[in-house]
C-alpha cells in the first residue's frame, strides 16, 4: 500500500484528534426545537399560531385557576374575599364535597359506608384487572357484589347472605353437572340458585331492616358521583355476559335464536341512550306485574345494562370474526361439542382480541351515566344542575363545578384507557 | 371380510331430543321460542292489568289535537294550535337540521385534528392529542352544558349592540353573537336571483366536467393540466359575472341595531341551544373522528408511500392516488357510525332546550297529554328508522368499496 501513491504526501496526521462535541445546530436543544418546532415556513407558522392559542388558554384560566378561593359559605362570601379580582371560588366544592359524591338525600352519618364499599372495589377489581396477583384474590372479587349491596343500601344482613348462598348453590350444582353436559349445568346451576332465593325470600321476616345494624338507605337516597359510579361498574359488570351471550347467538346456526338476537342488538343500538331511560322512567314500571314497584334505580339499571350488552355483543362479535377459521375447525375435529369449543378455544382468544372494544364501551358507558340526570335522578351532574345551582348559596357559580365533573370523569376514563393500552400489550402473545 | 356400515334403526325415544344432533337444534329453538312466546305475553299481560288498573288505554288520538305549546326555533310553520303531530314534525326537522350541521363541522374538526396529529411539529401533534383526549373522556352532556352556558352566560345581550352607539360592533357589520344566540344575515331572493343559482350550480357541474376532462386527457395522451386554479376560476368567475349581469338580485338582510331598542331585528337567528347543540356535538364528536382518521392514515403500509415516490409521483400525488383512497376505505364506515352517533346523540337537545325531536314528542308532548308508551314508541320508531336508513346506506357503500379478490 505504501507504495501506490506515487507524488509525496503533503501532511500526514499522526495522532488522534479528541472527541468534539456534535456543533449546536445539529444536536441538542437547537436541533430538536428546529426539527420539531420549525422545519418549515409554513410549520413554523403552524407552531406561531399554536402558541399563541396556548398563551391565550393558560394567561385566561391561569390567574382565575391560581387565585382560587377555597374558604367561603357562599358565592357572594367568595366575591368578598376576592374583592373584585379574577378568581375561583373553589369554595363550593369544600362546602358541597359531600353533595357532590354521595347526594343530597344520603344520611350524613353513614357516608363511611360507601366510601368503605369504594375502596373495597379496588381490592375486588384488582384480581380481574391484573392477572398477576393470586388468584385466591378472586374471592374478594365474589364477595364484593354482596357487601357492596349490604354497606350501601343497608337494612338487613340476611338478604345479601341468601343473595350469595344462592350463587353459591347454583355454583356447587354447576360443577356438579358441567362435566355431563354445559347446559344441563348451566340450567341445573340457575334453578338451584331461584330455588334458594325464592326459599330465602321466604324466610326473611317482614320488617328485618327496620332494626338492622346498617339502616336502611331507599334507592332514590343515592346520588352524586357515586351513583354514577354504581351505574357505570354494575351496568358493565352484568352486560358483558350477557354482550357474550348475545354475540353467539348472533353467530349461531339456530335461526330463531340469530333472529331474536339481531332484533334485540340491532334495535337497542338504533335508538339513543336517552329514548332508553325514558322507557326506564315513564314506562318499564308498566311491564311488572302490578303492585311490584321495582324502584327507578334498579329500572335504569335494566335498560342500561341492555345498551350496554348490544354494544359489548358487536364487539365481541368482531372478535368471534376474526379467528381464523382454522380455529373453529380444529375445535371441531377434537371432538369438543359447541359448548367446550367455546369455553376452551374460541372465547378466550376472541374476548382477547375484544378487550380494547370491550373497554371503549365501558369507557363511553360510564360517561353515558351522567345521562340519568336528564330522567331526574340526581347523579353528579343531576346534583350541579340542581340542588346546588338553584340553591341560594351558591347560585350563578358554574365554572367550577362542571371542571370538578370534568376532572374527575376524565380521571377515571383516561385511567381506564390507559389500563387498556397496557392489557393489549399484556397480552399481545403473537411475535412482531 | 365385510363392514357392516348400517346402523341399528332406532326407534325414537324422548331423549334423544337433548342428545341426538339431529334433533337437538330443533329442540332448542323450540324452547327458545316457548320462552319467547311466554315472556311476551307475560309482559302483555302486566302492561294490560297496569293499565286498567290507572284507567289508560293505548290510543294515538293525541296527535291530532292542538300541543298548547309554542317552540321558539322551528323551520316550518307552527303555533300553538297546531297539532302534536305537527310539533313531532317541528322536532323531526329540527334534528336532522342539528345531525347535518354537526356532521359537517364534526368531519372538518376531526379531519383537521386527526391530520395534525401525524403532523412532525411536536407542539401541534401535542395539542391535538390533548384536544383528542380531552374530549374524548368527558362526558358530551357535561360539554353540552359548558358550552351553553358559556354562550349564554358570558356572551353580551342584545342590548350592548343596539343604538347609534354602541357597546359592540357588529362584526363585519353582519354578524352578532349575543347570548340568545348569533344573528346571521339573511339573502333577500330578488328578481333573476334564480338565474344566478342556476348559473352557479352550472358552473359546479362545469369544474366536476373539466376535472374528468383532465384525468382522461391525462390517461390518453400523459398530458397533465393544471387542475387548482382553472376549478376556481370557473367555480367563481360565471356567478359573479351574472351577478352583476343581472343587476345585483341577491341582497343580504343583515341584523339592524337601530330598528328596535330592545332586541335585533331582521336576518336569521340561530339560537342559542341549536348553536351550543350544534358546537358541542360536532367538537365532541370531532375528537373521535380525529382518531378515525389518524388509524386510516396510519393503516397505509409505508411501502405504498415509498412504491409511490419510487415510481416517480409527486408527494400531493402520493397523497392523492396512493394513500387516500386506501385511507378512505378504513376511514368511511367508523366515520358513518360517527355520524349516527351524532344523530343519536342530538337527543341531547332536552338538556338545553333545543326542540329537536326528544324535546317535542319526548318531552312536552308526553307531559301535556301522559301517552308515555305511546310517545316512547314514536320517538323509538323515529332513531329507528334513521339509524337503520344510515346503516343501509353503509352496506351499499361498504359492499361497493369491498376489495374485489378472485
Amino acid at each position: 500500500m505504501s507504495n501506490s501513491n506515487s507524488s509525496p504526501v503533503a501532511f500526514v496526521r499522526e495522532t488522534f484528534l479528541d472527541e468534539q462535541p456534535a456543533p449546536t445546530s445539529a444536536a441538542g436543544p437547537v436541533k430538536w426545537v428546529k426539527d420539531n418546532l420549525f422545519p418549515t415556513w409554513a410549520n413554523a407558522l403552524l407552531t406561531v399560531v399554536a402558541l399563541y392559542m396556548v398563551y391565550v388558554l393558560l394567561s385566561s384560566s391561569m390567574p382565575w385557576l391560581l387565585s382560587g378561593v377555597w374558604n367561603a359559605e357562599s358565592l357572594a362570601g367568595c366575591r368578598e374575599v376576592l374583592d373584585g379580582q379574577t378568581g375561583a371560588c373553589f369554595a363550593v366544592l369544600t362546602e358541597r364535597w359531600n353533595q357532590l359524591l354521595f347526594g343530597f338525600k344520603y344520611p350524613p352519618d353513614q357516608y363511611w359506608r360507601p366510601t368503605l364499599a369504594f375502596a373495597l372495589m379496588f381490592a375486588a377489581l384488582a384480581p380481574v384487572l391484573f392477572f398477576d396477583l393470586p388468584r385466591k384474590l378472586l374471592i374478594v372479587t365474589a364477595l364484593f357484589p354482596f357487601v357492596a349491596y349490604w354497606l350501601i343500601w343497608g337494612g338487613t344482613i340476611l338478604a345479601p347472605i341468601f343473595a350469595l348462598l344462592g350463587v353459591i348453590a347454583g355454583y356447587v350444582v354447576y360443577e356438579r353437572f358441567v362435566k355431563g353436559s354445559f347446559a344441563a349445568g348451566f340450567l341445573g346451576g340457575v334453578a338451584a340458585a331461584f330455588v334458594v332465593w325464592i326459599i330465602g325470600g321466604m324466610l326473611i321476616p317482614e320488617g328485618a331492616s327496620e332494626n338492622a345494624l346498617l339502616s336502611a338507605v331507599p334507592s332514590r337516597d343515592l346520588g352524586g358521583f357515586m351513583l354514577n359510579m354504581m351505574l357505570g361498574l354494575t351496568c358493565v359488570s352484568l352486560s358483558v355476559p350477557l354482550g357474550i351471550a348475545l354475540a353467539l347467538g348472533r353467530q349461531s346456526d339456530l335461526p330463531l335464536i340469530k333472529v331474536i338476537c339481531v332484533v334485540f342488538i340491532e334495535f337497542i343500538r338504533g335508538v339513543p341512550l336517552i329514548t332508553l331511560l325514558f322507557v326506564a322512567s315513564v314506562m318499564l314500571s308498566y311491564f311488572f306485574p302490578p303492585n311490584t314497584g321495582v324502584d327507578l334505580f334498579l329500572r335504569v339499571v335494566i335498560m342500561i345494562t341492555m345498551f350496554s350488552a348490544a354494544y359489548i355483543a358487536e364487539v365481541i362479535r368482531g372478535g368471534l370474526a376474526a379467528l381464523p377459521k382454522g380455529q373453529y375447525e380444529a375445535a371441531d375435529s377434537l371432538g369438543l361439542d359447541y359448548a367446550q369449543a367455546m369455553r376452551l378455544i374460541i372465547l378466550p382468544q376472541a374476548l382477547k382480541i375484544s378487550i380494547p372494544g370491550i373497554v371503549n364501551v365501558a369507557v363511553g358507558l360510564f360517561k353515558d351515566t351522567v345521562l340519568v340526570s336528564v330522567i331526574s335522578m340526581f347523579d353528579l351532574v343531576g346534583m350541579i344542575r340542581g340542588p346546588i345551582v338553584a340553591s341560594t348559596d351558591w347560585n350563578g357559580i358554574y365554572w367550577e363545578l362542571y371542571l370538578f365533573a370534568s376532572v374527575l370523569f376524565f380521571v377515571v376514563c383516561y385511567g381506564i384507557s390507559q389500563y387498556s393500552q397496557w392489557l393489549e400489550r399484556r397480552l399481545a402473545t403473537d411475535h412482531r | 371380510m365385510t363392514i357392516t356400515t348400517e346402523t341399528p334403526q332406532e326407534s325414537f325415544r324422548l331423549s334423544m331430543l337433548f342428545n341426538d344432533t339431529r334433533y337437538r337444534a330443533l329442540t332448542f329453538q323450540a324452547i327458545a321460542l316457548l320462552v319467547l312466546i311466554a315472556a311476551v305475553a307475560f309482559l302483555f299481560s302486566n302492561l294490560m292489568a297496569n293499565l286498567e288498573k290507572a284507567g289508560l288505554n293505548i290510543s294515538f288520538e293525541f296527535l291530532g289535537a292542538p300541543s298548547g305549546y309554542d317552540i321558539n326555533q322551528t323551520l316550518i310553520d307552527y303555533n300553538s294550535q297546531s297539532s302534536n303531530l305537527r310539533a313531532a314534525w317541528v322536532g323531526i326537522i329540527n334534528t336532522l337540521l342539528v345531525a347535518f350541521l354537526a356532521c359537517i363541522t364534526a368531519t372538518f374538526f376531526g379531519v383537521t385534528a386527526g391530520v395534525l396529529r401525524l403532523s412532525n411539529n411536536w407542539l401541534v401533534s401535542k395539542l391535538m392529542s390533548f384536544y383528542v383526549e380531552i374530549f374524548r373522556n368527558i362526558p358530551v352532556l357535561i360539554w353540552l352544558i359548558i358550552i351553553y352556558t358559556v354562550i349564554t352566560g358570558v356572551l353580551p345581550g342584545a342590548r350592548a349592540y343596539l343604538g347609534e352607539t354602541p357597546d359592540k360592533e357588529l362584526l363585519f357589520g353582519l354578524f352578532a353573537f349575543t347570548n340568545r344566540g348569533v344573528y346571521a344575515p339573511a339573502p333577500i331572493w330578488g328578481d333573476g336571483s334564480g338565474i344566478v343559482v342556476a348559473t352557479f350550480i352550472a358552473s359546479i357541474i362545469g369544474v366536476f366536467l373539466y376535472r374528468r376532462y383532465a384525468t382522461k386527457l391525462l390517461y390518453d395522451t400523459g398530458k397533465l393540466l393544471p387542475t387548482g386554479w382553472p376549478s376556481l376560476a370557473i367555480l367563481i368567475v360565471p356567478s359573479i359575472l351574472m351577478f352583476y349581469v343581472m343587476g345585483q338580485p341577491i341582497g343580504l338582510d343583515s341584523p339592524d341595531p337601530l330598528a328596535n331598542r330592545f332586541n335585533l331585528k331582521g336576518g336569521i337567528q340561530i339560537g342559542a341551544p341549536l348553536l351550543a347543540l350544534w358546537f358541542a356535538l360536532s367538537i365532541y364528536t370531532g375528537a373521535f373522528i380525529a382518531e378515525n382518521v389518524r388509524a386510516g392514515i396510519q393503516a397505509v403500509s409505508k411501502g405504498q408511500t415509498e412504491a409511490a415516490a419510487a415510481l416517480g409521483l409527486r408527494p400531493r400525488r402520493v397523497m392523492n392516488l396512493v394513500v387516500l383512497p386506501q385511507a378512505l376505505r378504513v376511514i368511511i364506515p367508523p366515520l358513518i357510525s360517527q355520524y349516527l352517533n351524532i344523530t343519536k346523540n342530538s337527543s341531547l337537545a332536552i338538556a338545553v332546550g333545543y326542540a329537536d325531536i326528544t324535546a317535542t314528542l319526548g318531552g312536552i308532548t308526553l307531559n301535556q297529554t301522559g301517552r308515555a308508551i305511546e310517545c316512547v314508541i314514536l320517538l323509538m320508531l323515529f332513531y329507528l328508522v334513521i339509524s337503520l336508513s344510515i346503516s343501509s346506506i353503509m352496506n351499499v357503500y361498504n359492499n361497493a368499496m369491498k376489495l374485489k379478490e378472485r
